[in-house]
């Protein structure tokens, strides 16, 4: 009997030795480089952010390792948290109107044949190849006071003066939609793209107008793009300083701002660790939702 | 005569330059199990999502129930469709499935939940109510598919070859229940497949096609023993067919020559100097040595192969066609290359006149 126990264990041992090096040792392979990767480049630096944020500002900007919670207190100050919920309020701006004109047209782009779906999808990643600063230089030349909007509006006698929208709010929101709109079309896209037109007939055969097809239907089941894209939206427009820098002239202040002039000209490191801590939790939340609200399986779009 | 419950009246289909279906007329008949049968691309799928509503008939009528239904949405229209890949909407449970048509029409909630019940009851799918379609094998999701197109108690139940997607086993005990269903309801049901041996088993009558006209439409029997046209007869089951002239008549006996020799039939309404078809099954033919009345078709037995039930005998004609013959058992009579001369009872052959061109 004791020895028949001892061939099992002795069994067990080979075999789980085997399986370290059938399964163990190329998973290593795959996952390892990436791993590696993420940990010194993402992991490492976030964690020293966190760990940062709760330091204190030196006299000449420097970071002093002594904790204090000071720059999350100075986070509930009425400017910075002014800031924060502006910030917040522009960046859903930018996700509704984003998901409002992306999903018709994902949706139109989706019911044509796939060799015109690709060239309609090309239209909309073209202009990504021009540089950043070009296009929203570009939007300043296109609206300034003496630029050709201006110009059209007092041929046509809209207004008499010139309108100013250079460095306003609602010029800061138009650069960000037209900067996040390709975010939110591609995942759109993808899962409408996925949609079985044999499900929307058959809602029809059974009696539901196109209204009801699209509620009951197509909306439930292209959920998952739209989360996908509000997050590829929401975020980078919560972050994102390079349109408000360049677009608001530095006159309109939003996160990503605060946050770069923190570690840049201000020198306030933990203030801006801390606003960067406050956007991951926001970042988290939200993608946190996401995997509750929808399976796993639907992350491939994101 | 019953109503009919589906005309179609000189509808025709074209998809660009492609001209799918041309100018067909059908008067489907209320109660009755019709199948629309023919190859893929015979217009068979068309000519049903024409009277589903999701294809616009380029011209014609189709009228449901004597009113007419060419500028209806499919919404608007008293048919349901099964399709062929279920089509179940895949965030909603069985039970919300099946529920979808009463729900669209708000019907009140206890009402909804008994009759889908006993729907799924019906379909014998009681208990898989908060299942979702992932989670269903092939067959119940079929059902489901049943159920739920059935629910809004249809005046037609449309079928795209709901089966197709079945193994054969299964296959064979869904034709049978989707038949006694169709019989215990009373819907008419019409049924696009291109399995002859399905068509022939579950309808009333069928409708073959091909090339987007309806070529006979007739009793699974007058098709299988009648065929009307060369195409019929070579699609359904198997047939053995002599293309020729007729030589000779007497009476409604048919003396015709063909490039492989001499042989006789019976038609109706043929002259001497016509061209025209012979189709005789495998299971009528008939082998032996020596000379037969009526014909003259020597041939050289090709080769034995055993079927399971039946074990077929193929032969090579003097012009080099092949011809079969089937039989429970083997001819012990006859060896692969032996001479033999070909005849049958001329009541087992059908004449076919040749397709006006």
């Amino acid at each position: 009997m004791s020895t028949r126990i001892n061939d099992t264990t002795d069994l067990q041992a080979i075999s789980r030795k085997r399986d370290l090096r059938r399964k163990t040792i190329p998973a290593l392979a795959q996952a390892g480089p990436v791993s590696v990767w993420m940990i010194l480049f993402v992991t490492l630096p976030m964690l020293y952010i966190i760990y940062i944020s709760f330091m204190s500002r030196g006299v000449f900007g420097d970071v002093v390792y002594e904790f204090s919670l000071e720059s999350y207190q100075t986070l509930l100050d009425s400017i910075y948290f002014k800031v924060i919920v502006k910030s917040l309020q522009v960046a859903l701006f930018t996700t509704v109107a984003c998901l409002l004109l992306g999903y018709p047209f994902a949706y139109y782009i989706a019911r044509k044949p796939p060799a015109v779906a690709s060239k309609l999808i090309m239209l909309i990643m073209i202009p990504f190849w021009t540089n950043s600063l070009m296009r929203l230089n570009s939007w300043l030349l296109l609206f300034q006071t003496s630029g050709p909007v201006n110009t059209f509006l007092q041929w046509a006698g809209i207004t008499s003066e010139p309108v100013t929208f250079i460095y306003t709010d609602p010029l800061v929101m138009l650069g960000l939609v037209t900067n996040m709109l390709p975010f939110a079309v591609l995942p759109l896209y993808s899962t409408i793209e996925k949609l079985q037109n044999s499900l929307l007939e058959a809602s029809s055969d059974l009696g539901a107008n196109p209204r009801q097809t699209f509620f009951r239907i197509t909306l439930p089941l292209t959920f998952p793009g739209i989360f996908s894209a509000v997050i590829l939206v929401f975020i980078p427009s919560l972050g994102i300083y390079t349109v408000s820098d360049m677009l608001g002239g530095g006159k309109v202040l939003y996160i990503g701002n605060i946050i770069k002039n923190q570690f840049g000209s201000i020198r306030n490191w933990p203030l801006g660790a801390a606003l960067s801590v406050l956007l991951l939790v926001i970042t988290g939340a939200l993608i946190f939702l996401y995997t509750r609200f929808s399976k796993l399986e639907d992350m491939e779009v994101v | 005569m019953p109503e009919s419950i589906v005309s179609l009246i000189d509808v025709e289909k074209r998809f660009g330059s492609n001209l799918v279906v041309r100018k067909m007329n059908m008067e489907i008949q209320e109660g009755e199990f019709l199948t629309l049968l023919g190859p893929s691309g015979c217009g068979k799928t068309t000519t049903l999502r024409m009277i589903a509503g999701f294809e616009d008939a380029t011209s014609g009528i189709i009228k449901v129930q004597g009113e007419r239904v060419e500028n209806k949405e499919p919404y608007q229209r008293d048919v349901n469709t099964v399709f062929q890949n279920y089509a179940l909407f895949p965030h909603m449970t069985v039970f919300q499935n099946v529920a979808y048509g009463l729900t669209i029409k708000k019907v009140p909630k206890d009402e909804i939940r008994r009759r889908v019940t006993e729907m799924l009851s019906l379909v014998q799918l009681a208990g898989y109510e908060n299942r979702k379609p992932d989670a269903l094998s092939g067959g119940q999701k079929q059902r489901v598919a049943i159920a739920r197109a059935l629910i809004n108690n249809p005046k037609v139940l449309l079928l795209d070859e709901p089966l197709g997607a079945l193994d054969l086993k299964l296959r064979k005990q869904m034709q049978i229940e989707l038949k006694r269903l169709q019989k215990k309801l009373g819907i008419t049901f019409v049924y696009v497949t291109h399995d002859q041996e399905e068509a022939l088993t579950m309808s009333d009558r069928i409708a073959v096609m091909n090339g987007g006209v309806i070529e006979q439409l007739d009793t699974p029997r007058e098709i299988y023993d009648r065929p009307k046209t060369r195409f019929v007869a070579g699609f359904i089951g198997e047939s053995n067919i002599f293309d020729g002239v007729v030589r000779a008549v007497d009476g409604d006996l048919l003396r015709v020559e063909c490039p492989a020799g001499m042989l006789t039939t019976r038609g109706q309404g043929f002259q001497v100097g016509e061209e025209m078809h012979v189709s005789i099954r495998p299971e009528y033919l008939e082998v032996g040595t020596g000379k037969f009345e009526g014909f003259e078709l020597p041939a050289k037995v090709k080769d034995f192969t055993y079927m399971g039930t039946v074990v077929k005998t193929a032969l090579d004609l003097s012009d080099g066609t092949e011809v079969k013959l089937s039989r429970f058992e083997q001819d012990a009579r006859f060896r692969e290359g032996d001479a033999v001369q070909i005849f049958w009872d001329p009541d087992k052959s059908v004449a076919i006149k040749k397709a006006q061109a």
